[in-house]
């Protein structure tokens, strides 16, 4: 990260601007009680909360068309129909601005099953592809904030193009990838300098420390394994999952997950114009796996739960490297209405149980 | 709050890829042929795909799976139970369940569906060469079966002894008719009819599946075991054939689960770290045991 622009506080706006030349740039923006991503207009100065809900939607949307469906009465067959199917898409060019490195992330964990898995997801790449990732550093950690425990952490660049980090009058900003580098280029903004980087260096360090002074990071290495041999403790999966309301607010908050369903839809009752939709699904919900025959092979929230945490700790890490598809960002403890903790699931399930004292 | 910069709608329009090969969503659009109601609850299709040249491109391997859909409807994972050696169609048998496969139910030749195919693993039939292969198949089991079954008839030479042993409910329940009467004349194999209530004209065996293969008791000797239904009768054949001494890895079955994408992408389908779409149907016994307790 030797390519670092400065930006004066008064100045972000304009540089944002300069910065999402040609694109559509969201913003975290106050709507009610909540901070979500909006497209931002030109010289609107964007809040600075860490929003409530992450960025995700932007390149994942929470339901999109995957193709139309016309249905055209065959001129040489007039009992039957042709079927002529679009897969369009209007994806412009975008950038995110003011995502925390939990968010980021988020992509990156995307990135692994949607670009670099048996099959490249064309929705989602094409989105990724157009979207230019501006992440803001924290410089104060929330209570519920955990990502040094999973491998992210307060200044962590995976998944972003630009690190943007406060620092006394403005932020440094500094190239991730090339991409961001050009963006930054283009913006025509003032060297940050050896100073400024390395404050920006010491609020890294600084946020980092107060993290680990409000909640030291537990050594996770062994929960993958440890939760493959909780998996038969029904026991700790039913306290575990004992206030649990099954609603599934945690995986719509989640930067993370990434699990969907597929269903159709017409535009009239002719069946002749429709479209087929991918949206968001919630691996709480009891139809996440019921079988057509009824057989529903996780019966009940505490199997549900049990692999909702087992996806994230234990079998995600497995296929991907040891990284884990849990950034810490804490909005699945904070938005749960009966707070179940993640923290404290992964932890308890990382002790040794009563029943395999020596494990 | 001022207005936001959008684009203008239709700016930036992409097209995502011209068919399955490149767009791993966008079905191919395929042609039902034939229908056959093989019992009250399930029905045959057998579809061509439109585009000439996608059709004779098309290749698989005996197990693979497809997802079928009717546009405005939805789609569902059905194995094509018509073998590779025989491409004048993809054959899917479809039994009664929910709303799209009573959807599925309703069509006739000449109406349109979609077809992503082939999608998952399948038989290790190359493995299978020189060995005895016994096929054990309860109700719309018998639909993956038939894949490997005819495959293997039609490279008959590459198997040692074949044995069928076919079980449904009654006798109205069985399925594939046609096929299995030509079974029963067959000299190159052996073919077991059972029902679990018979009536009296019935000239076959009656009783559950796992009583009569431990009467049948075809030997482990050089043999594997395929075996696919309920997953009731899967539990009681496979504690058959321990009983008969079949290893661990001398078991195939195939696993069903409510899957989306087919692709390994939606998360719909793991079991542990493996996706029943991509690493599976397919599964040996070996296999099976290693996976967390999630059947």
């Amino acid at each position: 990260m030797s390519f670092a622009r400065y930006i004066a506080r008064g100045e972000l706006a304009r540089a944002l601007d300069l910065m999402a030349r040609g694109r559509v740039a969201y913003a975290p923006r106050r709507e009610a009680d909540a901070v979500v991503f909006r497209p931002r207009a030109e010289g609107e100065e964007p809040l600075l909360a860490r929003a409530t809900v992450p960025p995700k939607g932007i390149i994942f949307p929470q339901s999109e068309r995957l193709f139309a469906f016309i249905r055209e009465k065959d001129p040489n067959d007039p009992g039957h129909t042709t079927v002529r199917l679009d897969a369009t898409a209007d994806i412009p060019p975008a950038l995110i601005f003011g995502g925390r490195p939990c968010d980021a992330r988020g992509f990156h964990i995307f990135d692994r099953v949607y670009l670099n898995g048996p099959h490249r997801d064309p929705y989602y790449a094409a989105r990724r592809d157009a979207t230019v990732v501006v992440t803001l550093a924290c410089a104060k950690p929330c209570s519920t904030c955990f990502c040094h425990w999973t491998g992210c952490g307060p200044a962590d660049t995976t998944g972003s193009d630009i690190l943007m980090t406060p620092v006394e009058g403005g932020f440094v900003a500094q190239a991730v990838t090339p991409r961001g580098q050009e963006v930054l280029e283009g913006a025509s903004l003032p060297e940050a300098g050896a100073d400024r980087v390395m404050a920006a260096e010491a609020v890294h360090s600084a946020t980092l420390s107060a993290l680990e002074a409000q909640n030291p990071a537990p050594d996770l290495s062994t929960t993958p394994r440890r939760l493959r041999e909780r998996f038969d403790d029904s026991g700790f999966w039913r306290a575990m999952s004992d206030k649990c309301l099954a609603c599934g607010a945690c995986t719509y908050l989640c930067p993370t997950c990434y699990c969907f369903n597929i269903t159709d839809e017409n535009d009239g009752g002719d069946g002749m114009r429709g479209r087929r939709l991918r949206s968001w699904d919630n691996c709480m919900s009891s139809l996440f796996t019921r079988e057509a025959s009824g057989h529903n092979p996780r019966m009940g929230k505490a199997l549900r739960l049990r692999n909702r945490v087992g996806h994230k700790f234990s079998y995600y890490p497995d296929l991907h490297e040891g990284i884990v598809s849990c950034n810490g960002c804490g909005r699945c403890i904070t938005g749960c209405p009966v707070s179940v903790d993640i923290r404290e699931m992964v932890v308890r399930a990382t002790e040794p149980s009563e029943e395999t004292p020596n494990a | 709050m001022p207005d936001a910069i959008t684009p203008e709608a239709g700016a930036h329009v992409t097209t995502l890829g011209s068919g399955f090969t490149d767009n791993p969503y966008l079905p191919d659009v395929a042609t039902v042929l034939e229908t056959v109601q093989e019992t009250p609850a399930i029905k045959t299709l057998r579809v061509r795909i439109d585009d000439a040249a996608r059709m004779d491109a098309f290749r698989f391997n005996p197990g693979q799976v497809g997802q079928l859909s009717l546009f405005g409807v939805g789609e569902s994972t059905f194995v094509i139970n018509s073998p590779p050696t025989r491409m004048d169609y993809l054959q899917f048998s479809i039994m009664r369940a929910g709303e799209v496969t009573a959807a599925l139910h309703g069509l006739k030749p000449g109406d349109k569906v979609g077809v992503r195919a082939p999608l998952g693993n399948w038989f290790p039939f190359e493995d299978m060469r020189g060995k005895d292969i016994v096929f054990v198949g309860g109700g719309i089991g018998m639909a993956p079966l038939r894949t490997l079954l005819l495959y293997m008839l039609d490279n008959r030479a590459d198997y040692g002894n074949i044995t069928l042993l076919y079980g449904a409910r009654t006798p109205g329940d069985m399925a594939f008719r046609d096929d299995v009467q030509d079974w029963l004349g067959r000299s190159d194999m052996n073919t077991t009819l059972t029902v679990d209530q018979a009536p009296d004209d019935w000239p076959h065996r009656a009783g559950l599946i796992p009583h009569v293969l431990l009467d049948l008791a075809p030997s482990n000797a050089n043999s594997v075991a395929v075996l696919c239904g309920p997953p009731i009768m899967i539990k009681f054949t496979v504690e058959a054939l321990k009983k008969l001494h079949f290893a661990d890895e001398q078991i195939i079955t195939t696993l069903e689960r409510r899957m989306k994408c087919g692709i390994g992408i939606c998360g719909r389908c793991n079991i542990g770290t493996k996706y029943v779409c991509v690493d599976g149907p397919v599964f040996s016994y070996a296999e099976l045991k290693e996976l967390p307790n999630e059947l």
